[in-house]
């Protein structure tokens, strides 16, 4: 593990200007995967710009009938806010589906956004992997990848993004607000996260220095009947094997609306507009669930072992959105 | 005399009673001090360098820009580290050469006066191989697989009675599958640590193991030094389950490098170290077969089971042996084949043997019970034996159908549909299954002091190792009781090799040996405080114990505590869920010491049985050479959202042929049998055979 230097800011502009000044440094904000990856050796900054005491720890509504949630609004503080558990409960319901309380308690919503892949090869840094180290190799196309990518994965990577939140903000349509240098721009989600292409280390779109300010939510009354479903290998504290945000909209036994966000899927958080786009004006009936999960699966491309997940998704797809409408099985 | 004892006093005996443990005071304040606590003046701190490659040898090590960097002394490898004495296992044979028989082998420590330094040099220690191809693929067909001549500890690798392949042949119901569990690491709370200290020729270690006697003896043929010479102590210990049985690397590199600079050196594992250095459970692929009549009666057991091992050190886990004493049938064969692998060497884990053979016997049974459309819990009870059926010898006492029965009735049992996939609550498929428990009961030689202060208090000094069984309780309770006296008055020390030879805490024999040893010594004491005239003197009085010919004179019997273990489970088939709602054990496991920490020990038992049915995994790269899944993200144990209603108890079972404290142990038997009942229950909730374990979503989802 490098030394490291440590340093706290207390506004916006501090902390861009200070990240500017070396050529590797991290803002740091729960430091629960951060720092997990500084004891590995796979992330080694040389300073921390410790972002938790900016003022972006408030959840504010929005003209729009929104919300827009700080940067360093701790995950237990989201779960736990009367807004967001009323109006978006996907949101409260993907944050509680993830780590632990102890967890929960440090993690903050940008940090949850930065979160990188749990690949094995990943973390490992006696191992080739291209989102480490590029033009490495990845061996995880042909070693143990079952819980890697089955959409929008690429030769020289099929790591996951291993985000609930993510997949629940994706799903409502939030945005990303982010400091670049001296201005501030807003990224919507779906465009926030890269997919690995031929550049893995690459992972999102904003300038290198970028800071997530805050997310925000828009006014949308289809999400008060959100929810979210994590499928994982026990009971608790485990990452997703597959996950999925939904809110339906039903008109005269129609879908009128749906929002469809898949986890563990991908590098990102799995927007399916497909599904969504098949969905839309159909008959709520499981027939109508299914044939939305095949025509965004069509663009699946599963290996020998997490072919499973193609299978797994579109099971738990069904049956949420089922759930959703009252249809039953 | 004047004594100390009271004969006429009614006592109740503290044996039995759920007594908190004595140490958890000092335990929850962080008083307790382990093994990587024990601040010595000048101590270094050592790194462990891992090899990354899976076979070859060191080409060559330049230690140059590492010695240059800030607060490190020396880097510890083959070429300067002491040579070392075979001590019977080669994973401790360490650097002393150029050879690299695994991938996360040791092959240096970096020594500085900071854990940061030390690791920093670690990661910058110029290390070149030349690394040649490895074999870790575990499968049954390869040519390399042989027959070893025994199996862990001690047993023949095959047993045959009676004419198998005929009766098979001849039997009107035949049960005939494979089935393979995975390779497992035991991950206990605290990672191994030593803190190493030479006074001349002399060594003291602070260490985490399971038996700080057997890590000194392998320290003395290592460094070819006498008991006297070398001081064990592991007052604390946070967890083994097998792991810590035995001298593992750290405390062999601590030492030498201790050595090596004269100075105090820790070395401490990190959780990604453990999955390499210090020993897992095997992989085995088994095939049963059993014949049977049409009313479930065997006529033929056969259990075929294959593991793999290092090249360095043959361990032959003993996953068939259960299946000699299990089930009565007149025609009985078991054998064992092993792969000797590019891999580390498994090693012990929670009821090696029994807890991967269980789940391919009882998983058979259940398969049986089926085919011949007999209750479950009946077909065991028809097939239970009068005596051991393998060996002819009888049972010291066997309570199996006594916790069938009982368990049937707590559980509900006998309300049971048999049909399979049939039940449905909402998304979930629910099922039921059990399975049959067993471990043997089984005494080791041990020496005990015990001696009576002059203040009417009593020290016991024993070897034994409390590694969160509560072990220590438990002796102290036995103390009290044999002393007649208080607990309070008892003060037990544990957990130092001066206090002479005694048992590990393994192979469910740790309490039991050791209670026979205090037992004895204490009843010398008190023939001692009757023979003696007058108060006990100030230097106090002194009785000392040493079981050896006691053990040695055991009837030849055979012993074994059992238990049924019963399950409700919840499948959900489209998503590849399985939950477990419900789980109940019953033991008849001898004499209870302590019915809280016992229950603690059962129930521990059969979570990790659960893990082991549903999570548990270490995943082997072949490409690397080492197992990938190698931290508690990546490694699944069950958490406390996984385990629900879960229920033990115990019958009131008297064995006068195990010690004299009639105590037979149970730090492994709630794991044996749990994964088949689970497996048994997933069949029952889908219709669907699990012989492959884990059961994961993938395995399960259709």
């Amino acid at each position: 593990m490098r030394e490291f230097g440590y340093q706290q800011v207390s506004d916006v502009e501090t902390a861009v200007a200070t990240l500017a000044t070396s050529a590797d440094a991290r803002y740091l904000g729960g430091g629960t995967n951060l720092v997990d990856l500084m004891k590995l050796g796979v992330e080694t900054p040389e300073l921390l710009i410790d972002v938790t005491n900016l003022p972006l720890t408030d959840i504010t509504e929005t003209a729009d009938g929104g919300v827009l949630i700080g940067a360093a609004v701790r995950n237990s503080d989201l779960a736990a806010n009367p807004v967001i558990r009323q109006r978006y409960p996907a949101v409260a319901q993907a944050v509680l589906a993830g780590a632990s309380g102890q967890l929960r308690n440090l993690a903050t919503t940008g940090g949850n956004l930065m979160q990188r892949t749990r690949c094995s090869y990943f973390t490992d840094v006696s191992k080739p992997c291209n989102k480490r180290v590029p033009g490495s190799g990845c061996p995880a196309r042909d070693g143990e990848h079952h819980n890697l990518a089955i959409l929008g994965a690429s030769e020289h990577c099929i790591a996951t993004s291993p985000s609930d939140l993510a997949v629940a903000l994706v799903a409502l349509d939030a945005v990303v607000h982010v400091r670049e240098g001296d201005s501030a721009r807003a990224v919507p989600l779906t465009e926030f996260r890269r997919l690995p292409g031929d550049r893995p280390d690459l992972e999102t779109t904003v300038e290198p220095g970028a800071l997530i300010t805050g997310v925000s939510l828009p006014g949308l009354p289809i999400a008060a009947a959100s929810r979210y479903r994590k499928v994982r290998e026990r009971a608790s504290y485990a990452f997703a094997i597959a996950s999925i945000a939904a809110a339906v909209e039903v008109s005269g036994g129609l879908v009128a609306d749906c929002r469809i966000a898949w986890g563990a899927v991908a590098a990102v958080p799995w927007r399916a507009t497909r599904a969504e786009a098949m969905l839309r004006g159909k008959p709520v009936a499981i027939e109508s669930f299914a044939a939305a999960a095949d025509a965004e699966l069509l663009a699946a491309e599963p290996l020998e072992h997490n072919a499973y997940k193609v299978a797994l998704i579109r099971n738990v797809t069904v049956e949420l959105l089922a759930e959703l409408t009252g249809v039953s099985r | 005399m004047t004594s100390t004892l009271d004969p006429a006093t009614t006592r109740t005996p503290l044996m039995g009673q759920g007594i908190n443990r004595i140490d958890a005071i000092a335990k929850v304040t962080g008083e307790a001090r382990y093994s990587g606590e024990y601040p010595l003046d000048g101590m270094i701190y050592g790194w462990v360098v891992q090899a990354p490659i899976a076979k070859g040898r060191i080409s060559d090590i330049r230690p140059a820009t590492t010695l240059s960097m800030p607060g490190v002394l020396a880097v510890l490898d083959y070429r300067n580290a002491p040579r070392l004495s075979d001590a019977g296992d080669g994973e401790l044979l360490l650097l002393q050469g150029d050879r690299v028989y695994y991938r996360g082998e040791a092959v240096a420590v970096v020594l500085a006066q900071s854990l940061e330094q030390a690791r920093a040099g670690a990661d910058a220690l110029d290390v070149s191989y030349l690394a040649e191809s490895h074999d870790v693929l575990f499968r049954a067909d390869h040519p390399d697989m042989y027959t070893p001549e025994l199996v862990n500890p001690n047993f023949p690798s095959a047993s045959n009675v009676g004419d198998v392949d005929a009766a098979l042949a001849a039997a009107e119901v035949v049960i005939d599958q494979v089935y393979a569990t995975p390779a497992e690491h035991n991950n206990p709370m605290e990672p191994h640590a030593t803190t190493a200290h030479w006074d001349g020729d002399t060594l003291l270690v602070f260490d985490s193991n399971q038996g700080a006697s057997s890590v000194q003896m392998s320290l003395c043929r290592l460094f070819d030094l006498p008991r006297s010479a070398v001081q064990v102590k592991s007052e604390h210990v946070g967890g083994g389950f097998g792991a810590k049985g035995s001298a593992r690397p750290p405390v062999v590199l601590a030492s030498m490098a201790a050595r090596l600079l004269g100075r105090p050196v820790r070395v401490t594992l990190t959780r990604q170290q453990m999955f390499a250095m210090v020993g897992y459970r095997t992989p085995t692929i088994q095939q049963v077969r059993l014949g049977s009549d049409r009313s479930g009666r065997l006529q033929a057991l056969d259990h075929l089971a294959y593991s793999q091992t290092s090249k360095i050190l043959e361990f032959a886990e003993q996953t068939a042996v259960l299946s000699r004493m299990m089930y009565a049938t007149p025609n009985l064969r078991t054998a064992h084949r092993l792969l000797p692998l590019d891999v580390p060497t498994p090693r012990w884990m929670r009821a090696p043997g029994e807890a991967p053979g269980s789940f391919a016997l009882e998983s058979a049974m259940d398969e049986l019970a089926q085919a011949c459309n007999v209750d479950p819990v009946e077909l065991r009870i028809r097939n239970e034996p009068d005596l051991e059926p393998d060996s002819g010898r009888p049972f010291s006492s066997r309570n199996l159908v006594a916790c069938l029965r009982e368990g049937a009735r707590r559980f509900g049992w006998d309300d049971r549909d048999r049909r399979p996939a049939i039940r449905q609550d909402g998304r979930w498929l629910m099922g039921s299954g059990m399975a049959s428990s067993t471990y043997p009961a089984r005494n080791a030689p041990s020496t005990c002091q015990v001696q009576a202060r002059s203040d009417g208090t009593f020290e016991v000094r024993i070897t034994a190792s409390d590694i969160g069984t509560g072990a220590r309780t438990a002796l102290t309770q036995i103390a009290a009781d044999a002393l007649q006296v208080e607990l309070d008055r008892v003060e037990l020390r544990i957990g130092d090799s001066d206090f002479g030879p005694a048992m590990i805490a393994g192979g469910s024999m740790g309490t039991a040996s050791w209670s026979w040893a205090v037992v004895k010594a204490c009843r010398d004491l008190l023939g001692q405080l009757d023979a003696h005239s007058g108060a006990v003197p100030a230097g106090g009085l002194l009785a000392r114990a040493d079981t050896k010919d006691d053990v040695a004179a055991q009837a030849d019997v055979t012993r074994h505590a059992f238990g049924a273990q019963f399950v409700e489970v919840a499948v959900d088939i489209r998503t590849g869920e399985v939950r477990v709602p419900r789980m109940i054990g019953v033991f008849a496991a001898g004499h209870i010491v302590n019915a809280r920490t016992a229950r603690s020990q059962l129930i521990g038992g059969m979570i990790m049985g659960l893990g082991m049915a549903l999570l548990e995994e270490s995943l082997m790269d072949l490409r690397f050479g080492d197992y990938l899944n190698h931290d508690l993200a990546g490694y699944h144990v069950a958490s406390n959202a996984d385990v629900r209603s879960i229920e033990v108890s115990w019958i009131d079972e008297q064995d006068d042929q195990t010690n004299p404290s009639g105590i037979k142990g149970i730090g492994e038997i709630g794991i044996v049998g749990t994964a088949a009942a689970i497996a048994n229950a997933v069949w029952h909730a889908t219709g669907r055979r699990q012989r492959t374990l884990p059961i994961r979503p993938d395995r399960v989802i259709s």
